[in-house]
């Protein structure tokens, strides 16, 4: 802090001791003005930086790598080229149109001698069984039956099981040889490569994971939307009354606020359930009937309803504190000019509102994209988003680990443009909690 | 926003009409909230109000699944988990969240956008893509299912509020007391320690407790890097929450609630000390 002071003070003199360059000004001990100060900011800059060094290394080990090493198994392929090297470089010069000439069978017989030793063949017999199923008993059985064979190993691979003349399986390995691969994003928008080898929409039935995109997206602009309707005139009110009722009301934003996700989560489950609060509220008005319970959970309403509770209040706060500065004079000012309280409301009051309005839009919006627990809980089949993919993927026998980095890759592309977008607009620096 | 003397009846409808339609949003906001405490003292193994508890016997209303979550070993033992895994990374966040927010209220903080952003990315990443990265990370050193690996997780996800809490108590920090001080003789250590951080104090307290909540609230990440001997009571609640829900787990929920109630009066005081502290007052 003393350096800083220093610093101010030492600009000008410096400048002109140096025109003149006949009397320089210096330090007590002798060195120019202008090096000193220079010395000084440095050393500022280096104490500012290992002030800030501890987090932002420990960042970079436990957070950023991490997810840079997800977003690179994404595209990552090393199955065949890392367990079948030979074959891989053999192949490159097939040509796709015949079974391939004895060379690439020799390079496969070398693979799989070395492959059954480190147990590694099973798992580049793996990679490709997922897209030509019966592939993995083909290169596993021919390589049990390799002691008995002698070259030509064309005509002995055949010989032992028809598949190796299958021109699929010899098109997949040369495509498979490339370390980076397209296919886990393609799988991400429900597309895959045929057999031929061009890129195809998947069968119908496969297709989930554009619809739950579009789902997670539609869904968390309807979730914004309701938070606008429902914290909009909160916030106007809020910022409108009299100091102490207004903080005696912000307890009503701020509690929800603090208290913890599955809290409000199971609150929402006790209430909306068939046997619920709601629901028996609802047959002792004589709205429906006991027997005709509303399914209001486990459903996409359960997860509209359940997000829009818990994201609301990251809409009230930063509207509240942007209306919070509106002066009520323009409002009255408006209206001596003749206009109605309608009109001056819509062209004085919420132009000026827009500011933390796209604050709470986004910041509900980004939020709602990535959520997975609610969901998780309330949403049954129709109200999960690709959060909850994105964890199906990453456990249990079904894991498959590079399309899980994929979609979370593509969800961190978008979130992140938003994010940027949210700076442009109303600056990360602007965020305040409480 | 008081009704003017001269407003017509049109204006008087919608002034009362406007006040019930935020009554009602008010209502949506803290009803969930606080409908589950009367129901954790429920009799009987349901989620709803039994005409007993309507009609306020006291035969409808018992202390059991409180007695039930007390009593259970599991249970007992997921909430000191979560404790052990809060309050070590509230301590680690707080001093590498405060480190950083000085170094970077300092004026001659080199890269401070680029830096900043990186500090707060934590955040504004969703939990699921942290959990994956890290799922893969962890288990590739060898760290998955420990303490270790959730509690720098943890530290991870709570640094972002230390950050932005304690720069924001800087950033209305009058850098003239500093020279003050140091004016009347004070060294830069007795500065740090009787100027700056007392003012600053409310700040960390504050980043401290949002650390500490965000630990204790988390169950994305620790769904996947918790074992069996490390699960936390968010994941214990959130298995629950999905295969057979039982009322103790309402039992808890309450519990959290008036645990917020007092965070929240907390962080009211703390504010406050802070503006009279600053001589701020409105």
């Amino acid at each position: 802090m003393s350096d800083s002071s220093a610093a101010s003070h030492g600009q000008s003199p410096s400048s002109t001791g140096s025109q003149s360059g006949t009397e320089q000004l210096t330090t007590a001990d002798g060195t120019p003005l202008r090096i000193s100060l220079r010395k000084a900011e440095a050393r500022a800059r280096r104490r500012a930086f290992f002030l800030v060094l501890p987090l932002l290394a420990f960042l970079l080990v436990t957070f950023a790598i991490p997810i840079v090493q997800m977003i690179s198994r994404s595209v990552r392929n090393p199955e065949v080229s890392e367990y079948l090297p030979n074959t891989a470089s053999a192949i490159q010069n097939w040509n796709g149109q015949e079974v391939p000439p004895e060379e690439v069978f020799a390079a496969m017989a070398a693979d799989m001698e070395v492959g059954m030793e480190n147990r590694t063949l099973g798992r580049a017999a793996a990679r490709i069984n997922r897209e030509i199923p019966g592939a993995r008993s083909t290169v596993l059985g021919t390589a049990r039956a390799l002691d008995e064979m002698s070259p030509p190993y064309k005509e002995a691979f055949i010989a032992d099981d028809d598949g190796w003349t299958n021109l699929e399986f010899w098109r997949l390995i040369k495509r498979e040889t490339r370390t980076i691969t397209p296919v886990y994003y393609l799988l991400a928008f429900d597309y895959e490569y045929s057999p031929s080898g061009e890129i195809v929409e998947r069968a119908e039935y496969y297709q989930v994971y554009r619809m739950l995109f579009l789902r997670t997206a539609w869904m968390s602009l309807l979730i914004t939307a309701l938070c606008i309707l429902l914290g909009y005139p909160v916030a106007h009110l809020l910022a409108t009354l009299p100091l102490k009722t207004s903080n005696l009301l912000m307890i009503l934003v701020l509690l929800p606020f603090w208290t913890s996700l599955l809290v409000r989560t199971s609150a929402w489950i006790v209430l909306l359930q068939q046997q619920g609060v709601v629901n028996d509220m609802l047959v002792w008005l004589g709205v429906i009937d006991t027997d005709n319970r509303v399914r209001m959970i486990y459903n996409q309403i359960g997860t509209i309803v359940a997000m829009t509770h818990i994201l609301l209040p990251f809409m009230i706060l930063p509207l509240y504190s942007v209306m919070k500065t509106i002066p009520p004079s323009y409002m009255r000012a408006a209206r001596s000019l003749g206009a109605t309280q309608l009109r001056a409301f819509v062209t004085v009051y919420m132009p000026l509102t827009i500011p933390g309005l796209a604050a709470g839009v986004l910041l509900v919006f980004i939020l709602a994209i990535g959520y997975y627990i609610t969901p998780a809980l309330v949403g049954g089949d129709t109200g999960i988003f690709i959060s909850n993919l994105i964890a199906q993927n990453m456990t249990g026998s079904t894991a498959q680990l590079r399309l899980a980095a994929a979609l979370a890759t593509i969800l961190l592309v978008a979130v992140l443009v938003l994010y940027w977008a949210f700076n442009k607009l109303v600056g990360v620096d602007r965020l305040k909690f409480g | 926003m008081a009704l003017p003397s001269y407003a017509g009846p049109g204006e008087r409808a919608w002034y009362y009409t406007y006040r019930v339609i935020c009554g009602l949003i008010f209502l949506f906001l803290i009803f969930p909230i606080l409908v589950i405490v009367p129901l954790s003292f429920n009799a009987l193994p349901y989620f709803t109000f039994t005409p007993e508890m309507l009609s306020l016997d006291p035969a409808g209303y018992s202390l059991r699944w409180y007695e039930a979550l007390l009593g259970s070993e599991e249970w007992l033992f997921s909430i000191r988990n979560s404790f052990i895994i809060s309050i070590s990374s509230t301590i680690v966040s707080t001093t590498l969240g405060t480190l950083a927010a000085l170094g970077l209220s300092r004026r001659h903080m080199p890269y401070r956008a680029a830096i900043t952003a990186l500090l707060i990315s934590p955040m504004i990443v969703p939990l699921i893509i942290t959990a994956a990265a890290l799922f893969s990370f962890y288990a590739r050193v060898n760290l998955a299912n420990t303490f270790f690996s959730i509690i720098m997780a943890h530290v991870v996800l709570g640094t972002p509020f230390v950050v932005i809490t304690v720069t924001a108590a800087m950033s209305s920090f009058d850098e003239q007391l500093i020279r003050a001080s140091q004016s009347l003789g004070a060294n830069q250590v007795t500065t740090f320690f009787k100027v700056i951080m007392p003012l600053l104090l409310p700040g960390v307290i504050a980043g401290a407790l949002f650390a500490f909540i965000t630990s204790l609230d988390e169950v994305v990440v620790v769904i996947f890097l918790a074992g069996p001997e490390q699960t936390p009571m968010t994941v214990r609640m959130f298995s629950g929450l999905r295969e057979e829900i039982s009322p103790t787990i309402l039992a808890l929920a309450s519990i959290l609630v008036a645990m917020s109630i007092v965070l929240l009066t907390a962080m009211e005081l703390i504010r406050r000390r802070g503006e009279k502290l600053r001589g701020i007052k409105n």
